[in-house]
């Protein structure tokens, strides 16, 4: 059966016992064939990054599982690297630094300009996003500050996977590093396995200049302060987001990767697709909310996801208008097996392709910039690769 | 009548309103490749800005953005009358819904189309209601509707037959901005129905369910076909969203690939799915062509295969106003095999399964 790889990718020495791969490690059954041995042979240093990985996740959920028995995860399945099913982002700040906006426009798709009209937030609220991996998240209120002692944390925090915070870098930005601090220290002695991110919000109409010093001088007094008291090994991230352009988005994709257990599957399939096929970059987005739940190992460069990001609302908005049909026929019931969404746009006289979509289900999609070479003959080669890509996902995710 | 070359055909086009209606910004979204955000940027004009806008490779748009300050339209309406308000062929004019002033915006459009039919009695009126956002819209219909008809009893008044007037309700935040000026450009068209009846004919032979002639540079629709099953789409207003859509499709690309939105040059956009197939290429130097179809890969393949002949034909249509017939002779010289095609194309024997296999 042919594989995904051309020829000289698999390794001259035949006989090298396969290395136990990622795929393996997810599925039980046998993983499909463009992920033989020659897979292992050729992600050799990753491999082991991959196997520390799952081996610290494992002995957290184990822990885990000691510790508290509420949230299952689907089926008894303590073996694998499950974060108890959904990612759970919860969502702390000042008040009015922007986290009700931020969960609106990223999951809800409101417009940004629709977010000057949102209430305060006045109790912890909760909402999930039903996508291809329900992300569920969560809000607290200003009014309740992490350190109360009445405030029972532990019931909050437990099934938490990430803490955002919100920092609003036009308002006093230097009370909300306090708070920061505070709720950082907290998170260390208590759940240290959740991870804490900081958004470095509201950057829009900003200078680069003032941006990036500003982003600088909040990195540094977080480093700072967290060092001094002791806990300089926890590793907090900063992103730079905006609701008004693509920042966010970004922002939330990096995020909510990291709460996927599947991630390592996802972007070794995509790498080895962008390497057979000249792709440029690779993204799965997620087709709701246009946050991507993996991309390939090039570096990212915000223009490439933003020229992806436009061309899923190019294709979302046709297919709405001219997919009419569609909407009756799946009220009227039954599961039709309708052909795979695919398109792709083509500039300049040559005939190379440059943004390729192509639905990997209802949720998903696989987005591709691509590089010189994609003309037309090698589209049938695209294909073919991208249909092995499709299966091997929709493997990955029925476990 | 005005004497020029055959291969030009110019329209001259007023565009006139009150002070900070809002007409360059909608000429600078439609034309300059503006986007709705930047036109905040736009100073009021002062006297005339002119703009000649090749559209559609024969036709040239004169466009007259005319400073709406009472300074400058009491100049029009006096020394400058005549040569202003000659040879005009549409007069758009603009009025701000939000305005506060509104009997005064009525005397305005009085003495304007008062000289327009001195001296251009036959020309077309366009009144767009601008800034419709503005309103509630559950109000729309109905302040649209009143406008409407107080205009109308001016436009009586002055001597315009009310077929010679037209009302549409606009923003530039959504696509009513596009129909309005789709309808615009449509009559300006010198041969608009010669095109029509050539893409019947093609989306007849493509047994496409719709095909759209889009302007390249504006994005706006020319003419359309619809067959079939497509009548009852319920997107009655598909074609300016199809033209919002793709202009901002031609921002995003202009934005990554660093080029001007201007200089994008657009060769193929597809999409298929199992409902419908799409795609989009370029027809003439000028125009591209939208072509929906059934959800069969065999006919979309031919039918692309198809456009792609045909583009010989529709070449014509840009440069001389020949019709059909003068424009397939013409086909008949150079390439052998494209000879072939067009005779079949002008048959329509050929099925599209045949067109497959011949490739």
């Amino acid at each position: 059966m042919r594989t995904l790889f051309s020829e000289n990718i698999l390794s001259p020495s035949p006989a090298l016992v396969p290395r136990p791969n990622p795929f393996e490690l997810l599925l039980p059954s046998s993983a499909p064939a463009a992920t033989s041995p020659s897979a292992s042979v050729q992600s050799s240093p990753r491999q082991h990054e991959w196997l520390t990985q799952y081996s610290q996740s494992q002995q957290r959920v184990e822990s885990e599982e000691a510790a508290q028995s509420s949230y299952v995860s689907n089926g008894p399945r303590p073996q694998y690297a499950r974060r108890k099913g959904n990612p759970r982002l919860f969502f702390m700040g000042l008040r009015k630094s922007g986290k009700s906006s931020v969960q609106k426009v990223v999951f809800q798709k409101m417009s940004p300009a629709d977010t000057l009209f949102l209430e305060p937030t006045t109790r912890i609220e909760t909402d999930s996003l039903q996508s291809f991996v329900t992300i569920e998240t969560a809000e607290m209120p200003t009014q309740l500050s992490a350190t109360l002692p009445t405030w029972d944390h532990h019931a909050i925090f437990s099934n938490v996977g990430a803490v955002i915070w919100v920092l609003d870098i036009q308002d006093e930005y230097l009370s909300s590093i306090a708070s920061l601090i505070e709720t950082a220290v907290l998170l260390v002695t208590h759940h240290p396995r959740i991870t804490f991110e900081v958004f470095i919000h509201k950057t829009d109409g900003l200078s680069e200049e003032y941006k990036h010093d500003t982003f600088r001088e909040v990195r540094q007094r977080v480093q700072d302060e967290l060092s001094d008291l002791g806990h300089g090994d926890r590793s907090v991230s900063y992103y730079q987001t905006s609701i008004f352009d693509h920042s966010i988005f970004e922002a939330m994709s990096k995020v909510v990767q990291k709460l996927l257990p599947q991630l390592p599957a996802m972007e070794t399939l995509l790498n080895k697709l962008c390497s057979t096929c000249r792709i440029q970059k690779a993204y799965l987005f997620d087709t709701g909310s246009k946050i991507y739940v993996a991309t390939d190992a090039s570096p990212t460069f915000l223009k490439d996801y933003e020229v992806c990001s436009d061309y899923v609302d190019v294709v979302a908005d046709i297919k709405q208008i001219y997919g009419w049909q569609g909407h009756g026929r799946a009220r009227a019931g039954g599961e039709e097996a309708s052909a795979v969404g695919e398109s792709m746009v083509t500039y300049d006289q040559s005939g190379d392709t440059y943004v390729y979509l192509r639905e990997i289900d209802d949720h998903l999609s696989l987005l591709c910039v691509m590089g010189k070479g994609s003309s037309v003959d090698k589209r049938m080669l695209i294909d073919y690769n991208v249909g092995i890509l499709q299966q091997a996902l929709l493997q990955v995710f029925k476990v | 009548m005005m004497e020029r070359s055959k291969r030009q055909k110019q329209r001259k086009v007023l565009l006139m309103g009150r002070s900070g209606a809002g007409k360059s910004s909608m000429r600078s979204i439609i034309f300059s490749n503006y986007v709705a955000k930047d036109v905040r940027r736009l100073g009021a004009t002062v006297d005339v800005e002119h703009s000649n806008i090749r559209f559609m490779g024969n036709l040239m748009l004169n466009l007259w953005d005319c400073g709406g300050q009472d300074s400058f339209v009491e100049s029009y309406l006096s020394n400058q009358r005549s040569h202003v308000f000659t040879s005009v062929a549409v007069l758009i004019f603009v009025f701000d819904v939000s305005s506060r002033e509104a009997a005064t915006d009525t005397l305005s459009f009085a003495s304007t189309i008062r000289a327009l039919h001195e001296f251009s009695p036959t020309s077309k009126i366009f009144v767009l209601i601008h800034k419709m956002d503005l309103v509630p819209p559950d109000q729309r219909s109905r302040v649209v509707h009143q406008r409407a008809l107080e205009l109308r009893a001016t436009c009586a008044d002055e001597g315009f037959a009310s077929q010679q007037v037209d009302f549409w309700a606009t923003s530039i935040w959504d696509q009513s901005l596009y129909r309005a000026w789709t309808q615009v450009i449509y009559f300006l068209v010198p041969n608009a129905s010669a095109i029509e009846e050539m893409l019947g004919r093609l989306a007849g032979l493509l047994e496409a369910r719709e095909v759209v002639l889009y302007e390249r540079t504006t994005c706006l629709v020319v003419t359309h076909v619809t067959r079939g099953v497509e009548e009852g789409n319920p997107y009655g207003d598909r074609f300016e969203r199809m033209s919002s859509i793709l202009k901002t499709h031609k921002h995003s690309m202009a934005r990554h690939t660093g080029t001007m939105a201007s200089e994008v040059s657009f060769a193929e956009l597809q999409i298929k799915t199992g409902e419908f197939m799409l795609f989009i290429t370029r027809l003439t130097e000028n125009t591209n062509l939208a072509v929906v179809m059934a959800s069969d890969e065999a006919s979309f393949n031919a039918a692309r295969v198809n456009v792609q002949l045909a583009r010989r034909e529709f070449a014509h249509l840009d440069i001389v106003e020949k019709k059909g017939k003068d424009g397939q002779q013409h086909a008949k010289g150079p390439v052998g095999s494209a000879e072939v095609e067009v005779r079949a194309m002008d048959d329509g024997e050929v099925s599209s399964s045949g067109r497959a296999s011949d490739r």
